[in-house]
């Protein structure tokens, strides 16, 4: 009996195999997976796992999980996907047949144009295997090169300080997580960061890349006994690609997760999916994205249609801070600082003069009324919310007032 | 070891050694229990691993983390005065013989 093929066993992969049986779907499910053993979590591998080094800990579920919910985990490197035939074949030369297929196949790390950045030498962070490595080596680095201001740039460079390394951080952009916060989260967090005695650069492209040097734009040489690449991530397209998918920053599927072969869903950093506010295409690299989107693709398979609507939420732990993203704000839309009586930090964004997203640090009570607010109440005006002195819970208990 | 007992909406119990230093939520996880579902990982970033800590040891569990409050308000099943999240509960010594409760749901 053909059932669900998924490729890719990370978070989103893992997500909508087990969502699927616990929606009482009871047809085969082949969980492809490239990398050795069960299915993990990535975000700890720049943080607790730096720590403690325990890859136990990981497991998104022990083994007994997928025995138990008849998963099969096969480790193999899909090679082709035959839309025709509804089979996919791996690099082992094992064909699997599908009646749905969920491409879950995450990212891979970007390597930039820059002289060596392709070299073995230069350290990367994507796998529990590249953590592995860049573990051991910290244990005996004095100084870590970090080449790339974003998230996994920066959690890995405020632990390799918390754990007594001298830490350089260039940032090619003139300021670091540009991508994804407002320029004052931007900055508060610089600013954290040089206090911890992090030697940040921004503004600051780097010409060539080694394992134990960079050489900035500029001509400056930064030595070091490990460089870590952290430059971003680029969807894994080729398969979808290759199979005559359609392919725009991303596999492009429609509301419900489906690709322009009704028979394939795609999830998680690997899809370009229709963000249910702004209607725009968009990729999100998150937890929040890869589960959400595994819930709807396994509702959608068991005969349940859902189209896609979560609010998004991000976290970003660096140091002792932690950064959390309620909603999502796009390119143009503004940001208001708001300092509350505590001395918290929150970010307001607003598109067209409605709320769209809250940027905080260490405020996860404001964080999680943003949440609220904007799955309950999407359309808030800046008016609003500046009349409740930017007090979320308050303008939440106000709409929810009116509303009965 | 420390023992922790896991009682499920629909009946049925287990009781697992747990290592200290973890959490209620990776203990139930890493024994493959149901009625725990963890989605953030244990970043109280969602509100999956739900409990209600048996009466008698809400004293020394002791109270809701900072945040956890207002992340529990996003609970699929009805918060009680003994919920918690249990990502937030770190398993000790102390905890030796606890007993927290699953809700029927957790999405």
């Amino acid at each position: 009996m053909r059932g669900i093929v998924i490729i890719g066993a990370g978070q989103g992969g893992f997500q909508v195999a087990a969502s699927l049986r616990a929606s009482g779907f009871d047809a085969p499910i082949v969980l492809i997976s490239e990398e050795p053993g069960l299915p993990y979590q990535r975000p700890p591998l720049s943080k607790t796992y730096m720590k403690d080094g325990d890859a136990d800990r990981l497991l998104l579920r022990p083994a007994s999980f997928f025995e138990r919910n008849h998963i099969e985990i096969v480790h193999d490197r899909v090679t082709r996907i035959d839309r025709a035939a509804q089979l996919v074949t791996g690099a082992s030369g094992q064909t699997h047949a599908y009646d749905r297929l969920i491409l879950a196949m995450g990212a891979h790390n970007a390597i930039p144009p820059i002289k060596g950045a392709g070299d073995a030498e230069v350290l990367s962070l994507r796998t529990l295997q590249d953590a592995a490595v860049l573990r051991s080596r910290l244990a005996d680095t004095r100084h870590a090169v970090v080449v790339g201001g974003g998230f996994i740039g920066l959690e890995f460079a405020a632990m390799a300080r918390a754990a007594g390394c001298a830490v350089t951080v260039v940032e090619a952009t003139p300021r670091v997580m540009a991508r994804a916060v407002s320029a004052p989260v931007s900055h508060a967090f610089e600013a954290r960061h040089r206090a911890q005695g992090i030697v940040l650069h921004v503004d600051c492209p780097a010409a060539k890349i080694a394992g134990d040097h960079v050489i900035l734009a500029d001509g400056r040489k930064i030595v070091g006994d490990l460089v870590l690449l952290a430059a971003g991530v680029r969807p894994n397209v080729a398969l979808a690609q290759a199979a005559g998918l359609d392919v725009d920053n991303g596999i492009r599927v429609d509301a419900h997760l489906r690709t322009s072969d009704a028979r394939i869903f795609a999830l998680g950093d690997c899809a370009s999916f229709p963000d249910p506010v702004s209607g725009r295409h968009i990729r999100l690299e998150s937890v929040q994205a890869a589960t959400d989107h595994a819930h709807t693709i396994a509702a959608n398979c068991v005969g349940t249609p859902k189209a896609y609507d979560a609010v998004p939420w991000f976290w970003s732990d660096q140091g002792d801070d932690k950064l959390q993203i309620a909603g999502l704000a796009l390119e143009g839309d503004t940001a208001e600082l708001i300092r509350t009586e505590s001395e918290k930090f929150l970010v307001f964004r607003f598109r067209n003069g409605f709320f769209c997203s809250l940027e905080s640090i260490n405020n996860p009570s404001a964080h999680i009324s943003a949440r609220q607010l904007l799955k309950l109440f999407p359309h808030i005006a800046y008016e609003k919310i500046r009349a409740h002195d930017f007090n979320l819970k308050q303008v939440l208990a106000a709409e929810k007032a009116m509303a009965t | 070891m420390t023992k922790i007992t896991y009682i499920a909406a629909v009946g049925g119990q287990s009781t697992v050694e747990a290592r200290d230093g973890d959490s209620v939520m990776s203990t139930a996880i890493a024994h493959d229990i149901d009625g725990i579902t963890g989605e953030c990982g244990g970043s109280m970033m969602c509100a999956t691993c739900h409990c209600y800590v048996d009466e008698a040891w809400m004293e020394a569990v002791g109270p809701r983390q900072d945040g956890e409050e207002d992340m529990l308000e996003s609970a699929t099943c009805e918060v009680k005065t003994n919920s918690r999240l249990s990502c937030q509960i770190k398993v000790t010594a102390a905890l030796d013989g606890l007993i927290v409760h699953l809700p029927e749901s957790q999405t």
